[in-house]
């Protein structure tokens, strides 16, 4: 693989997270459990989609064919995507949403903070500034599994779902494969496999003080980088890329 | 976003009941509001002046909440990630919008809760502008345009009403209001001057928003019972038709420069009295959707509804944790 097609892959995989999730988050939108939740996440996915212009922007650039941060955005097909599973995820209820978060931000906290020190100028200065974003979002969310798992009842068995649901998809967070290598190796990216220890330490914290178990080994499930994603990630683009599906020509 | 005061009828003025209060407490009070003075909320305030604000305040906050649905609607199909940035940005300061004004309102003595299950069960209002539906991303930009430059007219003199708490909050609000309307006209800005399909979307958007955003502004002051004892009290400092005299002045020059068409065929400029005369508006609907009557209404308070007992099981676990930590803390 050519080291311009991998650092082309490497800024979209970190602007599709960002770009995946903020739009997930932002189906919340006046319909969270209470209206301080509904500003918290508004204001996560406000984040996201901010990073996600910027590290789109970059991939464009880098490949080169006039290609802005929305035309691949808006007009790429799900097996361009180069999202985690994870952050496809649908929001199901507020417990499933915040088991996704807390899992997701966690690691992206961890990645950032390794990415301020990219070789890549661009990557290190939007990590740089977005890193400060996703600690906020790291500790809403693992507050509220908190919450939730030393809660109720009901509000102990969500959570336990929610994370029951989301767990199959972690261990694609720290795999490597060729590109993460190639980029890691240029000091581009990071050796994400070396972020386990730390973010397996922050989940456990977070687990026990919100006194629930560590979910059950299972086999992870992967692809997303290589544009094999869920099912669902189909129907989000169809419903987030229609404007610019229905009226090429238009300039908004 | 603001509503007008509103009531369930044309207005039929009440019966005067005469007031138990202490006539010297009443003649310093009304002395302070005609000096502009601020009252705060351990100030001694008449009973009928208190709930006339919490009645008002609270329209306002449930009005923010409400108007989150129709904008929120589109985020998911923003056309690009800038606008789905402004989007989001923007129904989020509404979201903050009701919160402070929320608080405001319980200064008075009323807890958000309560203000709630008056919105939820029917009983308390909440603008009519938002029971009308946002059929294309055009109706992002006429909210904007149209429905935040109304608010705006609204609330500007409410920066000065002489509730304290209510006019520092409209001090933060009307900051975050003028950059909406100006983000809402752009979108139409870029869609009037667009490909033939976007304009149609444009005047569309207009055609359907411009008679709702009239009504905005509440009944004709003939019909606004209320309006000379608020102006009294200084809860209001213009009448509805004035607010809605200045907000078509401003607003028609404005879609004539990019090239729309205001669907009113009575509308036109008088020299004499240096506005626009415009045509009748249909107050039959405007009641109707004050009534709960609106094309949308059931959606939005079902909208509203779902969430609130949705969230039920999070909001008790947020107190059940809380408690918990309080009792470990103690222990």
């Amino acid at each position: 693989m050519s080291g311009d097609r991998a650092r082309i892959d490497y800024a979209l995989r970190l602007g599709d997270d960002a770009l995946v999730l903020g739009q997930r988050l932002g189906e919340w939108c006046g319909h969270a459990p209470m209206l301080e939740v509904d500003l918290g996440l508004a204001n996560i996915a406000l984040d996201l989609i901010g990073q996600a212009q910027h590290f789109l922007a970059h991939a464009g650039a880098l490949e080169g064919h006039g290609r802005d941060a929305d035309k691949l955005a808006f007009r790429r097909d799900v097996l361009d995507f180069k999202n985690c599973l994870l952050v496809e995820q649908p929001n199901g209820d507020f417990a499933q949403t915040i088991a996704r978060q807390a899992l997701f931000s966690t690691w992206h906290e961890l990645m950032l903070q390794r990415l301020q020190g990219s070789s890549d100028t661009a990557i290190a200065a939007v990590a740089q500034k977005a890193v400060k974003e996703v600690a906020y979002h790291a500790s809403f969310a693992r507050e509220w599994v908190v919450r939730l798992g030393d809660g109720t009842a009901e509000s102990r068995q969500r959570m336990v779902d929610g994370l029951d649901w989301m767990w199959r998809f972690v261990d694609e967070l720290f795999a490597m494969d060729l590109v993460d290598q190639a980029m890691a190796e240029a000091g581009v990216g990071v050796d994400k496999s070396t972020l386990r220890p730390e973010w397996d330490h922050l989940i456990d914290a977070m687990l026990a003080e919100a006194t629930l178990e560590r979910p059950a080994p299972r086999r992870g499930v992967m692809g997303g980088r290589e544009g094999r994603h869920s099912e669902h990630l189909g129907h989000m683009l169809s419903e987030m890329q229609f404007l610019q599906r229905a009226y090429p020509d238009a300039v908004w | 976003m603001y509503t007008t005061e509103l009531q369930n009828q044309a207005g039929k003025p009440k019966a005067q009941v005469a007031s138990t209060e202490d006539p010297a407490l009443l003649e310093a009070f009304e002395a302070r509001v005609a000096a502009d003075e601020f009252i705060e909320p351990k100030d001694w305030m008449p009973e009928a002046y208190r709930r006339t604000l919490v009645r008002q305040i609270s329209q306002h906050a449930h009005s923010e909440i409400v108007g989150m649905l129709p904008e929120g609607n589109w985020i998911s199909r923003a056309p690009t990630l800038r606008r789905k940035a402004v989007l989001l940005a923007k129904v989020q300061d509404e979201g903050g919008h009701g919160l402070y004004l929320y608080a405001a309102a319980e200064t008075l003595g009323t807890s958000r809760d309560e203000m709630v299950e008056a919105l939820h069960s029917g009983k308390a209002k909440y603008s009519t502008i938002f029971n009308y539906p946002t059929l294309t991303w055009a109706d992002i930009g006429a909210i904007g345009w149209l429905v935040d430059g109304a608010a705006i007219m609204n609330q500007v003199p409410l920066q000065r009403t002489s509730y304290g708490p209510y006019a520092r909050a409209m001090v933060r609000v009307c900051k975050e209001e003028s950059f909406h309307q100006r983000q809402g006209y752009e979108i139409m800005m870029a869609m009037a001057s667009g490909t033939p399909e976007q304009k149609r979307m444009a005047q569309d958007a207009l055609n359907r928003w411009w008679w709702p955003s009239l009504m905005m502004f509440g009944p004709p002051d003939e019909n606004s019972p209320n309006t000379a004892q608020s102006m009294r009290w200084r809860i209001k400092r213009d009448t509805n038709d004035e607010l809605r005299q200045k907000f078509v002045d401003v607003t028609v020059p404005q879609a004539e420069a990019i090239g729309l068409t205001v669907p009113d065929p009575d509308l036109k400029w008088n020299e004499a009295k240096g506005g626009h005369d415009f045509g009748e508006i249909d107050w039959e609907e405007f009641y109707a959707v004050v009534r709960g009557e609106g094309p949308v209404a059931k959606e939005r308070m079902k909208a509203r509804i779902d969430a609130w007992n949705d969230g039920a099981w999070v909001r008790e676990a947020a107190l059940a944790h809380a408690a918990k930590r309080n009792a470990r803390a103690a222990a």
